[in-house]
Formats: structure tokens, C-alpha cells, sequence
């Protein structure tokens, strides 16, 4: 009986009660939510001063640190993704639902880019600040880290979801998960630096949309394929 | 009626890992041959009689071990992906053996490639590595191939590790083309032209013949590996099947 009252559950009300689930949890151990974000700043802080604290030579780097910094924090962010749910055994009752775990896995990860992603995005124009970013290239960097941040989180979802079952994946992801970063930091940073030289982003945008766009309906299937593998295991 | 659609009878039969290993002892030695006489002949024809290049002089030679290793290292990772792809989908133990014995031999080979990459670059360009766009891609191929061998050896089930695997390496393949993409795109936009040497010339006969003679043994000599990789792995895995012990009983 609860079986059936389970499945009659529609998608959409599935997928917000997960998300409220995953916002819950993040919300009760905010010290998780913050590191990440330290994390960010330090690594951009480091750069003025192993590098040269030169206003010139920081305003070239740094949409390249910004988005390096962006990228290193996400991947930081995502080991705990299916971590404690895995601990607990609440990932395989995600699996035995009846829902379709792609679905399960979009919300949950909907949650960790509005958790790591988000507030990156929402930092990313102090950091700029702090790194003599021209302010042409502002606002094209906040978009691009809006576009870019949630495919770095599908991406990673993938690698999370493959090393969830091994004592140490942190390390591992790193290494499956950092070369399929590329064309995000590419296109990105590229962005950037088209506008700061006054030049048009819109096919910049374009292409992280479109790779965000195909994330959007891949990664899902891999993510919940690679979990399935890691609770098998 | 709904009629079921079936794959040839071969093809369940490559699944068979006995099948394999009778199959692959009576071809191994055909390929064993051939490879230790294209290669021989694809060497000493490249290295000694073709002719020097007008602008790069005998240096260029290299190229008869450069080219052929990066063209096979890519071809490696689709064959890993595939046979991948396969033992997700009908779950063949073959290819998941297959599979995994890709990522070791791909990973090195596309180290050759690179390491000869940057011993002809030294002489042509001045320099043992730029950021150019072929170069980059094949880096980065590099890094998939190393996560795939990592994941396969880290994940003590064998089953799992396989569907890992294959998980990660059809994942790489979705982004092969787009890291491609991106890199050549990057590329272009900050190097500037000092770098199209890497664009084929169109080559005299008696350059590219050796060329092709050395493709296809670097195309057997990788078979013959793969072989005896996935033959290892075959025993390994049905150690507690009849025919194998069967066969060391034999021996």
C-alpha cells in the first residue's frame, strides 16, 4: 500500500522534495558549505603572492585564476556528494524507489551547484576586484560562471558517483574528472578575455550553453549508472 | 507476434572467453609475423632509404614511430570504449577483458607519442613542448587513459571495476570531440601561424609508403598485445573454470 502511494508520487514533487532534502542537510553542517568557499579564496589569493602582486600581470591572469580557483573548489565540494548517503544507506533506497534514479540525481545535484556553485558565482566579482580584473570583463565573467558551475557539477557527479564505494576517492576523482574540465575552462576563460579585449561573447555563452544543455541530458544516465555500480559493489 | 532481434551467432560466440582463447592461440602467431615483418620493414625503409626532407633534414624520420603511435592510441581508446559500451549492454565478460586491458596499453603508447612528439619538436620548433592544440588533445587523452587504468585497478571487484571502466571511458568518449574542439579553438586563438608544419604536407610515395608499412605493424603489433593481455586476464578470471584447469593439468 505505502509501495503504491510511493510510486503515485509525480516527478516534479519528487524531484523539489529531494532538492529540499539536500538544501536541509547542507543547511545543518554549514561548515561544509563554507570551506569550499574559503578554499576559493585562498587558492586566488596565493596567486599575487607566489606569482607577482604586479596590478598589470594580475589583470591578465585573472579570469584564468578565477576559474581555476572556481573549478578546484567544486571538485573539492564533490566527494561529500553521495558520501553520506552512501554511509547511511539512504543511496540504495534511492535506488530501490521507484522513481528513476536520473531523476533522484539531477535534484541532488541541482542542490550541490546551488550550494558550491552559486555562492562561487556570487564571489567570483570580489575576487575579480581583488585581481585587477578590467571591469569590461565583469559581468562576462559571472555569466560564464553561471553557465559554467552547474556542468562542473554534472561532470563531477559522475566521478563522485564511480569512487563513492572506495575509502578514497577524493583523490581519485580528481584525477577521472579534471581532463572533462577542459572545454568549460576553455570556453570560459576564453569568454573573459574576449570581453575584457572588447570583443562579443554570445558564441562563448553559446557553446557552455550548449555543453551545459548536453550534461543536462547525459550525465544524469551516467551518474545513476555509476552509482548503481558503486552500491553493487 | 513481436519478433525478438538477435545479433549473429558470432557475436555471442566472442563472448565466450574458452572461445576467445582458442581463437586468438591460432591467430596470435599470424600476428606475432606480420608485425615483426612491417615493422622491420616499415624501420629499415624509414629510417635508412626514404629521402631526407628538404627542410627538416633527417630529423624528420621520426615521424615513422611518432605518427603511427598517436594514430593508434586514439584508435585504443575507441576500441576500449566500445568494447566497453558491449559488456554494459550484453554483459560479455570478453569485453570487459578487453577493455580493460586496453587502458594499460593505450596509456603507454600514448606516452610514445608524445615523448617522440617532443623529441622532434626540440630540432623543428626549437622547443621540447608547445601548447599546441594536437598536443594538448593527446595530453589529455593521456590523463583519461591513466583514470581509466586507475579506476580498474582501485575497485577490488572485478565485475564493478569493469562497469567503472566503461562508465568513465564512453563518458571520455562523449567529450573526446568536444575537448578536440575546444582545445583546437583555443589554440588558434593564441598561437600564432609558426605551428602549421604540423599540417600534412602532401608527401612523396617514397615517404609515406614506409609510413603506412609502419602503421599497419604498430596495428598488429597492438593486436598481438591486446592478445596476450586479454589471454592473461582470461585465465586469470576463470581459473576455477573446467577447460582452464583442464589445460594446466595438460601442460
Amino acid at each position: 500500500m505505502t509501495n503504491k502511494a510511493a510510486s503515485d508520487l509525480s516527478l516534479s514533487r519528487v524531484f523539489v522534495m529531494t532538492l529540499k532534502r539536500d538544501l536541509l542537510l547542507a543547511y545543518r553542517r554549514r561548515n561544509d558549505l563554507v570551506s569550499p568557499l574559503v578554499f576559493f579564496l585562498m587558492v586566488a589569493t596565493l596567486f599575487p603572492l607566489g606569482v607577482s602582486p604586479e596590478p598589470q600581470f594580475l589583470s591578465e591572469v585573472a579570469a584564468g585564476v578565477v576559474w581555476v580557483a572556481a573549478l578546484l573548489s567544486t571538485l573539492l565540494s564533490m566527494d561529500s556528494l553521495f558520501r553520506s548517503d552512501f554511509d547511511d544507506g539512504s543511496l540504495e533506497q534511492m535506488l530501490l524507489s521507484p522513481q528513476p534514479m536520473a531523476l533522484l540525481v539531477v535534484a541532488k545535484v541541482c542542490a550541490h551547484w546551488m550550494i558550491s556553485g552559486l555562492p562561487l558565482t556570487i564571489m567570483s566579482p570580489l575576487l575579480a576586484v581583488m585581481l585587477f580584473l578590467p571591469s569590461e570583463g565583469l559581468s562576462a565573467l559571472v555569466l560564464t560562471l553561471l553557465i559554467g558551475t552547474p556542468t562542473l557539477s554534472l561532470i563531477g557527479a559522475i566521478g563522485a558517483g564511480l569512487t563513492v564505494g572506495l575509502r578514497k576517492g577524493g583523490v581519485l576523482i580528481t584525477l577521472l574528472v579534471l581532463p572533462l574540465y577542459i572545454p568549460v575552462l576553455i570556453f570560459g576563460t576564453g569568454a573573459v578575455q574576449a570581453a575584457t579585449g572588447g570583443l562579443p561573447i554570445a558564441g562563448y555563452l553559446a557553446i557552455l550553453g550548449a555543453i551545459l544543455a548536453l550534461g543536462i541530458v547525459l550525465a544524469p544516465l551516467a551518474i545513476a549508472a555509476a552509482l548503481k555500480i558503486s552500491v553493487s559493489n | 507476434m513481436a519478433k525478438s532481434w538477435k545479433m549473429p551467432k558470432w557475436f555471442y560466440q566472442l563472448g565466450s572467453p574458452r572461445w576467445f582463447y582458442d581463437i586468438s592461440s591460432r591467430l596470435l602467431p599470424w600476428f606475432v609475423i606480420a608485425a615483426v615483418v612491417l615493422l622491420t620493414v616499415g624501420m629499415v625503409w624509414g629510417l635508412a632509404f626514404a629521402p631526407a626532407d628538404y627542410q627538416q633534414g633527417n630529423s624528420f624520420r621520426i615521424i615513422y614511430i611518432h605518427v603511427p603511435a598517436a594514430v593508434l592510441a586514439q584508435s585504443c581508446y575507441i576500441l576500449m570504449a566500445i568494447a566497453g559500451a558491449i559488456s554494459l549492454v550484453w554483459k560479455m565478460k570478453v569485453a570487459d577483458m578487453v577493455a580493460k586491458s586496453c587502458a594499460p596499453i593505450g596509456a603507454t603508447i600514448a606516452v610514445l607519442a608524445l615523448v617522440t612528439g617532443a623529441i622532434w619538436g626540440k630540432p623543428t620548433w626549437g622547443a621540447w613542448w608547445v601548447w599546441d592544440a594536437r598536443l594538448t588533445s593527446m595530453l589529455i587523452l593521456l590523463f583519461l587513459y591513466i583514470g581509466v587504468y586507475t579506476l580498474h585497478t582501485t575497485i577490488e571487484n572485478d565485475i564493478s571495476a569493469g562497469q567503472a571502466g566503461a562508465v568513465l571511458s564512453l563518458v571520455g568518449l562523449v567529450n573526446i570531440p568536444i575537448i578536440k574542439y575546444s582545445v583546437e579553438w583555443w589554440n588558434t586563438l593564441h598561437q600564432p601561424a609558426t605551428f602549421t608544419v604540423l599540417e600534412k604536407p602532401s608527401m612523396p610515395a617514397e615517404m609515406w609508403i614506409p609510413l603506412a608499412i609502419m602503421v599497419l605493424g604498430f596495428y598488429c603489433f597492438f593486436a598481438v598485445s591486446l592478445m596476450l593481455r586479454t589471454r592473461v586476464e582470461i585465465l586469470h578470471r576463470e581459473k576455477r573454470a573446467g577447460w582452464v584447469q583442464q589445460m594446466i593439468e595438460e601442460q
